[in-house]
């Protein structure tokens, strides 16, 4: 359609140059009209430059729109059918990104090969000399494992979230209602400057006040006595001083904008391996992009891994890949978010969120020392969230780390700054990971 | 969306005479078009007809599409569709030759849907413009009912897999064989062999007396025929009578159909539109069943073509070394994963050569001895015959079924791959499970699509009561919840659901009771299945043992 447009635009354009080819100009009195008649038309110069719309289908709605749609279903009693997917794009410099995509299912009754699954055990074909019962390959269970933690490199730029987690932030907002951020704790940023047109300025300027202008008239006129206190009010009679006129000006304000740091702690001890991993990652990504949508973008997000020590990853695809068979300490990863607190002097500019994803494995069985870290993690944080993902549907509400924190009575004694939430893993859909979410956030 | 030029298209029409000549038989108008990548990922919800109907869901695999495109990248080379006349879509800037590899691989796969006969029921007409007409009914329905036209298309899908394709299949074989009035038909196929069990003899007898009666009473002759069989077998009227008040039923080819004929929400006078847009969910179906059913012959057919058309077409000569890396990148066997390029060309070699050979007889059927077996050649030359009758008449399972056996197993060197988790080095192992052709046969046709047969019936209360037909595979549990709720939409009444689980749980219990010293520990666990009814009522899915 665009060709289309551009051509009516120029229609006194087309009407010089074409001329040439109409079929009746030998027929017509040459004038300088702007614009087309009858016999200007003709099929060769109209109708064959009409472009006809390429697009296959008659629409595409955007994402938007289809969200909307998605959430009229629950009003007339149906489960939403949109569902976030994740794609992690690799890439071999660091700067790997992931994207967050729409995926849908339409549920059918299909068949499941369950007995094969039963028997733990899936074929499919092959071709090859080896003899049976051989080995023919293998295949890393985590294909894209990199050898060595390259902890604490820090590299500049983007921090492996993908430029769509500003968007996915506003989705997930939008489509789950997860809650807007109450009081974001507006820090002054000393770079950044708008300009408004906040002030006046009276006799010039870049726009009138029309009101403030009036009302200087009309004060100006009353002590003149020009304006009748009985009767109707002859404007015609009024001066107008040019002093009265108002004017607004552009002027630079400073502009204060939230910044957050949040601090992404997750335990990646052995014991984590499968969905409590999954849950939690899960979970991080999806808090990250609600965080960058928050903050229009100021977050920057730090990924910290811990077993019986802590690391700090460069970016969110290590972060999400790396694995490693070591026992469990949550003190040490607290210990690291609480020294680059300090090191870095964080504190001051920037409104901190920690989130903690574990299983609740503790080697130490009263956490003491862990919960003197978290309570000083507390004097600055504006959220902590932790998240235990059980591995074991057996041993419900009694993980160790969840057992401590609950006897440290700090959930009560903070109820804003910390927030707690613990499910099973293998039974974390989207929706309940999201919900999770609302937990830790709300 | 533009038509390939008239270089390219000169270079199409050479391809069919080519092809023509070589026996393949298909319309001689074709379309060909190019699109863009953006254009196939549009294409690919709609199963790349551009004229089907919208449906949102297809957007957001769209968008879907988009954003992984957007990571990996991929350039496809063609695709075909079963439309008339069949169009094809392609890349732009396609070198000549690799163009005449792809009309060829193309002219094979209209050649197929034209001839394969269980193509039959999409030979009558042109399901594009079937298509569009009905997508602009849809697109005027949606203008007066909003969304819930979607929610009906929605339900509609989620039991599109359980169409009565080879019930309708087989109504135009029986159409094009012999119609008899109801009664007779019942009289002759059902009452006289199923009920009285008469003998070859009486029945042939009953056959010829049929014939006479007609032959002498034309339009008088039903009522002629059955005064006499009143006088013999009076109670025959009454099992007619039981019979059709029986079968209501069976009017209905599938749960769809059914669900339209009987639904007492769906036949609200308010509901009646969404008999359409069912309908229309419905023969989309059934449109694109055959090609779900042929897709091993389908890509076999058209390699198998594509390489030897190629080989023997004087106008590319020279590029003999470029076709030879793609067409090993098309058809190569892959070492773990099954190719249905691969196999399927491989098959239809193997065949041809069979049947060159004189191997598909009884005389070699009872060789046992392998020198024997391998030197049988009778020199027979009935390959290429014996091949365009198979792509008339078999289908995925009836061919892998027929024509896969322990030679062809042994030539490609072909395995059943089986897989073992090593927790300790955390790696998935990947070893030759097996080389039988027992087993091999097995684990293909158990990845062959196969949907769940499901029988039903209504029960008091007015109550949808679906039964699975358990054969070794269980329903996916995930998606049975939602489906039941958009059956019991569509019914307008509660609908349960009959089908066998394994129950984990009680496996589970098993496996801790045994005792871990006691001999015999390696033994599987076999799988314990147990029979339950899923309830979906006003909205709500429970689950219940039998």
């Amino acid at each position: 359609m665009k060709k289309k447009k551009t051509q009516l635009a120029n229609t006194n354009d087309a009407l010089s140059k074409q001329s040439d080819f109409d079929f009746f100009k030998h027929l017509l009195v040459t004038s300088n009209k702007n614009y087309l008649e009858f016999y200007n038309y003709s099929d060769l110069q109209y109708i064959s430059n009409l472009v006809a719309d390429s697009s296959l289908s008659s629409r595409i709605y955007d994402l938007d729109r289809l969200l909307e749609k998605d959430k009229l279903r629950e009003k007339d009693g149906f489960a939403r059918k949109i569902k976030l997917g994740r794609l992690v794009k690799p890439s071999k410099e660091g700067a790997d990104k992931t994207i967050i995509i729409p995926t849908t299912t339409e549920e059918k009754f299909l068949h499941w090969n369950s007995e094969a699954a039963s028997e733990g055990e899936s074929t499919t074909g092959g071709s090859g000399e080896e003899a049976e019962g051989e080995v023919i390959g293998e295949e890393s269970l985590r294909p894209d494992e990199d050898g060595d933690g390259q902890g604490g490199q820090g590299k500049g730029g983007e921090h492996g979230m993908g430029a769509d987690a500003y968007d996915v932030g506003r989705i997930l907002t939008e489509q789950f209602e997860l809650p807007n951020l109450k009081e974001k704790g507006k820090k002054t940023s000393l770079t950044k400057f708008t300009y408004d047109l906040n002030d006046k300025n009276l006799g010039h300027g870049q726009i009138v006040d029309k009101k403030a202008t009036l009302k200087r008239i009309v004060r100006t006129n009353l002590s003149l006595g020009r304006i009748k206190t009985e009767g109707d009010i002859d404007t015609t009679d009024m001066l107008i001083n040019p002093k009265d006129s108002v004017y607004r000006i552009l002027t630079k304000e400073k502009d204060y904008e939230s910044q957050a740091v949040v601090f992404f702690v997750r335990d990646y001890s052995g014991s984590m391996q499968g969905k409590p991993t999954e849950a939690v990652i899960t979970q991080h990504i999806y808090i990250n992009s609600w965080l960058v949508y928050q903050y229009k973008r100021h977050v920057k997000s730090r990924f910290i891994l811990h077993d019986n020590e802590a690391i700090e990853v460069p970016d969110f695809y290590t972060y999400y890949n790396k694995q490693v068979a070591g026992g469990t300490e949550v003190t040490a990863g607290y210990e690291l978010v609480n020294k680059i607190v300090e090191e870095e002097n964080l504190a001051k500019d920037y409104n901190i969120y920690i989130f903690h994803g574990t299983d609740g494995d503790d080697w130490s069985t009263d956490g003491r020392t862990a919960i003197d870290e978290l309570k000083k993690m507390l004097k600055y944080a504006n959220r902590i969230g932790i998240t235990v993902a059980e591995n074991n549907s057996s041993s419900r509400n009694d993980s160790v780390v969840e057992k401590y924190i609950r006897a440290s009575k700090l959930l009560e004694s903070e109820p804003v700054k910390l927030h707690f939430d613990s499910f099973i893993a293998a039974d974390a859909d989207e929706s309940r990971i999201i919900q999770s979410i609302k937990t830790l956030i709300s | 969306m533009q038509l390939i030029d008239q270089h390219t298209k000169k270079i199409m029409e050479g391809c069919k005479e080519r092809a023509a000549a070589a026996g393949l038989k298909f319309e001689k108008e074709t379309l060909e078009y190019i699109v863009t990548n953006a254009d196939l990922l549009e294409l690919s919800p709609k199963i790349m007809i551009p004229s089907l109907y919208d449906y949102w869901l297809q957007d957001i695999q769209v968008l879907r599409g988009k954003g992984e495109y957007e990571y990996y990248p991929n350039n496809p080379y063609e695709t075909v569709i079963n439309t008339r006349p069949a169009i094809s879509f392609y890349n732009d800037n396609n070198p000549d030759w690799l163009n005449v590899m792809i009309f060829y691989h193309v002219i094979a796969h209209i050649d197929f849907f034209q001839n394969n006969k269980f193509f039959e029921n999409t030979w009558e007409y042109d399901f594009k413009e079937k298509a569009l007409t009905e997508k602009r009914i849809i697109a005027r329905l949606r203008s007066q009912n909003g969304r819930l036209v979607d929610y009906v298309i929605e339900f509609a899908r989620s039991i599109d897999n359980l169409v009565g394709y080879f019930t309708a299949l087989s109504k135009i074989d029986n159409n094009s064989m012999l119609n008899l009035p109801g009664k007779i038909d019942y009289y002759f196929n059902i009452f006289l062999q199923e009920i009285k069990a008469v003998t070859m003899r009486e029945f042939l007898a009953e056959v010829d007396r049929y014939n006479k009666v007609l032959e002498t009473f034309a339009e008088e002759s039903e009522n002629v025929f059955f005064k006499e069989i009143a006088v013999k077998n009076p109670e025959f009227e009454e099992y007619f009578a039981n019979h059709t008040k029986e079968k209501k039923t069976d009017k209905a080819n599938d749960l769809l159909q059914f669900i339209l004929n009987e639904s007492s929400f769906i036949n609200e006078s308010k509901n009646i539109w969404m008999k359409t847009v069912v309908e229309i969910v419905r023969e989309t179906s059934l449109y694109f069943s055959p090609q779900i059913r042929t897709q091993i012959m389908n890509e076999g057919w058209a390699s198998y073509w594509h390489e030897k058309l190629f080989m023997t077409d004087e106008r590319i000569k020279g590029h003999e070394i470029a076709f030879a890396r793609l067409n090993a990148k098309v058809t190569a066997l892959s070492k773990i994963g099954l190719n249905p390029y691969a196999i399927g060309w491989r098959l239809f070699m193997h065949i041809e050569e069979m049947a060159d050979k004189g191997r598909y007889s009884a005389e070699f059927d009872k060789l046992a001895n392998i020198e024997e077996r391998k030197l049988f050649d009778k020199n027979l030359g009935a390959g290429t015959d014996y091949i365009f009758y198979v792509r008339e008449n078999y289908c995925d399972g009836t061919f892998i079924n027929r024509f896969l056996d322990q030679d062809f197993v042994n030539k490609h060197k072909l395995m059943v791959v089986g897989q073992q988790i090593d927790l300790q080095r955390n790696v998935r192992k990947y070893y030759v499970k097996s080389r039988k052709i027992e087993d091999y046969k097995k684990m293909i046709v158990d990845t062959l699509y196969h949907p769940p047969f499901i029988k039903y019936e209504v029960i008091p209360d007015n109550t949808l009561y679906l039964t699975h037909i358990y054969e070794g595979k269980e329903l996916y549990r995930d998606y049975i919840p939602n489906t039941m709720i958009g059956l019991e939409y569509l019914w307008g009444n509660t609908v349960e659901l009959e089908t066998t689980e394994i129950d984990w749980d009680e496996m589970k219990r098993k496996n801790e009771q045994k005792d871990l010293f006691a001999a015999g520990d390696d033994e599987k666990i076999e799988p314990i299945l147990r029979r339950v009814v899923y309830t979906s009522d006003k909205r709500k899915v429970t689950k219940r043992k039998l």
